[in-house]
C-alpha cells in the first residue's frame, strides 16, 4: 500500500492530473450569474442610499424602513409619527439602518456559500481548484466574526415587522394601490426568508437533544425546518423582491410610474 | 442497443500515471462501472478497481466521472451522449494506490480521532430511554455508506493537502454532530468539534452535501447545526450568561 513518508510527499501521491478540473459541464455559469445578482444588488443598494425619493404616501421605500432621522424623513414616513434622531444628522437615512438587514444577508449561511464561491472562488464550484495557496475558512479572523450572525436574526426579525408594518399601513390608506400589494408581497418574502434562517431554526428547538421534552418547540422547529429546506429560494425572491419594491416606490416617489392606481 | 463509447482512464501508481484512452462497448441499462468491468475483460487486465456491491450501498466504487466525484456503480451511462468522451479518474484527494484505487486511511484515521457515544456515568446498557422524535436528526446521518467522496470533494482538503491534520471532513464533522444530538452523549463535542476537528475551516460551500449519493443534508442539517451550537459554546455571551443564570448544561 501507497504509504506518506518524508521522502515521498503526500500532493505528489495523488493522482497528478494537470488541468483544474475535468468536469465537462458549464459549472461556471452559476458562479458567474450569482456573481452579477449580488453585484446588481450591491450597486442598486448604494444608489439607493444616496437616492432621496424615500416616501410617496402611503408607501415608504424598503430600504429606507424605518425612517429614523428627523432631518431627512418626510413626516408621513416617520415610524409611528417618531424620528429619535435629531436633526443634526443630515447624511442619508438608509446609511442607519442598511447594515442590520445587509449584516443578516452578508453572514447567512446561504449567501456565504454564494459569495464564496462567485466572489472568492473558494472553490467556485465543486471539484473545480480553487486559486488561492492558504485556505483557513472560518476558523480565525476576519472570517471567524461570521459567528455574529444570530444577532443580526435578531435585528432582522425587527427590520421584517417594521416592512410589514408598512404594508399594512399602505393596505389600510390605499387598498388598491399596486404599490401596496408591490410591498405586501415584499414584506412576506422578507419574514419568510428570515424564519428560514439556519440561526432561527437553532433559536427554536435545535439546540436540545431532547425534542420529546419540548413539544411546542419542536414544533416551530419543524416548522422553521421545512421553511429553512427553501433557504436559498426565499433569499434570492426576497432580494430581488426589496430591491424591486424599493425601485417601485421611489419611481412613484418621482413621479415616472405615475398610472391611476400606482 | 448497443455502441462504442470513448473513454479516458487515469492509469498508474503512487499519483504518476496518465489517462489512457480506450473505445468500449456499451449497452443498454449499463453504469459505468459495467463498462470498467469490459475493459478489465477485454482490453486492461490489471486495471485496479475498488468495488463490491453494485447496488450504490457499499460504498466502494467513488471514483471521479467527467471530474465529478461519483459512484461507478450508480452512474448510469445514459446520462452522457453517444458521442461523449467519458473520463475517469480516482478520487483527487487520497493518495493513489493503483489506477482507480485510492488510499483512503486518512479517513479511518479522522475516525478514530472522535471519541466514542459517551453515556452518563450512572445510566446503564438496558436503562436509555428517548424517543424516536429525539433521535431522528441523527438517524439521517447513519445512511452514510462511507464512499468517503464528501471529503474528497471538500475544497479544504482537495485543494490544500496541509490542511489534512487540523480537517476532519464533513463526514466526521457530521459524525460529532451526531453524537453531540444524541439525548444521551455527555461529551464535550462542540469545543473538540472546532478546536482539534476544524469545523471552522467549513465555509459551508455545500458541495459535501451535491455529492452524497445518499442524499444526506450534511451541510444544513449537521454541519451549519454544528456550528449553531459551537456558537453557543463559544461567541454568544446571551448563551453563556443563560446556561448560567438557568443552569443549563446542554
Amino acid at each position: 500500500m501507497t504509504q506518506t513518508t518524508p521522502d515521498a510527499p503526500v500532493r505528489r501521491q495523488r493522482a497528478q492530473v494537470k488541468v483544474r478540473t475535468l468536469r465537462t459541464d458549464r459549472w461556471w455559469v452559476v458562479p458567474l450569474l450569482t456573481f452579477l445578482a449580488l453585484s446588481a444588488f450591491l450597486i442598486y443598494g448604494f444608489w439607493a442610499i444616496f437616492d432621496d425619493s424615500i416616501f410617496v404616501d402611503p408607501y415608504i421605500a424598503p430600504f429606507s424602513s424605518p425612517c429614523l432621522a428627523e432631518a431627512t424623513c418626510p413626516e408621513g414616513a416617520r415610524l409611528f409619527g417618531w424620528a429619535p434622531i435629531g436633526d443634526w444628522y443630515t447624511l442619508p437615512g438608509g446609511l442607519l439602518i442598511l447594515g442590520l438587514p445587509g449584516g443578516f444577508r452578508f453572514t447567512c449561511y446561504y449567501y456565504r456559500k454564494s459569495y464564496y464561491r462567485s466572489f472568492w472562488l473558494s472553490p467556485p464550484a465543486c471539484a473545480v481548484q480553487e486559486p488561492h495557496g492558504k485556505y483557513t475558512g472560518e476558523s480565525r479572523f476576519p472570517l471567524i466574526i461570521q459567528n455574529i450572525h444570530r444577532y443580526f436574526f435578531y435585528a432582522a426579525i425587527v427590520v421584517g415587522l417594521i416592512l410589514a408594518y408598512d404594508a399594512v399601513l399602505a393596505l389600510v390608506h390605499k387598498p388598491a394601490g399596486v404599490g401596496t400589494w408591490v410591498l405586501i408581497a415584499n414584506a412576506v418574502l422578507i419574514n419568510a426568508y428570515t424564519l428560514s434562517c439556519h440561526s432561527c431554526r437553532h433559536i427554536t428547538a435545535g439546540r436540545l437533544n431532547h425534542f420529546s421534552r419540548h413539544p411546542l418547540r419542536y414544533k416551530a422547529w419543524t416548522f422553521v425546518s421545512k421553511l429553512n429546506a427553501k433557504h436559498q429560494q426565499l433569499a434570492w425572491a426576497s432580494m430581488f423582491s426589496v430591491m424591486g419594491a424599493d425601485l417601485y416606490v421611489r419611481l412613484v416617489a418621482k413621479g415616472i410610474i405615475a398610472f391611476p392606481f400606482a | 442497443m448497443s455502441y462504442k463509447a470513448k473513454f479516458k482512464v487515469w492509469r498508474g501508481e503512487g499519483g504518476e500515471g496518465r489517462l489512457e484512452d480506450f473505445t468500449v462497448e456499451v449497452n443498454e441499462g449499463e453504469v459505468v462501472l459495467d463498462i470498467i468491468h469490459r475493459l478489465q475483460a477485454t482490453q486492461a487486465p490489471d486495471l485496479a478497481v475498488r468495488w463490491n456491491c453494485k447496488a450504490g450501498k457499499c460504498g466502494s466504487c467513488s471514483m471521479e466521472i467527467n471530474g465529478k466525484p461519483r459512484l461507478g456503480c450508480m452512474t448510469r451511462m445514459s446520462t452522457f451522449a453517444e458521442d461523449e468522451t467519458i473520463t475517469v479518474t480516482p478520487m483527487r484527494t487520497f493518495p493513489v494506490i493503483k489506477d482507480l484505487v485510492t488510499d483512503v486511511s486518512f479517513n479511518y484515521q479522522k475516525a478514530r480521532e472522535i471519541p466514542s457515544f459517551t453515556p452518563p456515568a450512572d445510566v446503564r446498557p438496558g436503562e436509555y430511554r428517548m424517543q424516536q422524535v429525539d433521535v431522528e436528526r441523527s438517524q439521517e446521518f447513519r445512511k452514510c455508506i462511507e464512499c468517503f467522496m464528501c471529503n474528497n470533494v471538500c475544497h479544504v482538503i482537495r485543494d490544500h493537502e496541509e490542511n489534512k491534520a487540523a480537517f476532519a471532513g464533513p463526514r466526521y464533522l457530521m459524525r460529532i454532530a451526531e453524537l453531540d444530538m444524541h439525548p444521551y452523549d455527555v461529551a464535550d463535542r462542540k469545543e473538540a468539534a472546532q478546536q482539534e476537528h476544524g469545523l471552522g475551516y467549513c465555509n459551508i460551500t455545500k458541495c459535501c452535501t451535491e455529492v452524497c449519493p445518499e442524499h444526506i443534508k450534511i451541510t444544513d442539517n449537521a454541519l451549519i447545526p454544528m456550528k449553531e451550537r459551537v456558537v453557543d459554546r463559544r461567541y454568544d455571551p446571551l448563551v453563556w450568561l443563560g446556561n448560567k443564570i438557568f443552569k443549563r448544561s446542554k
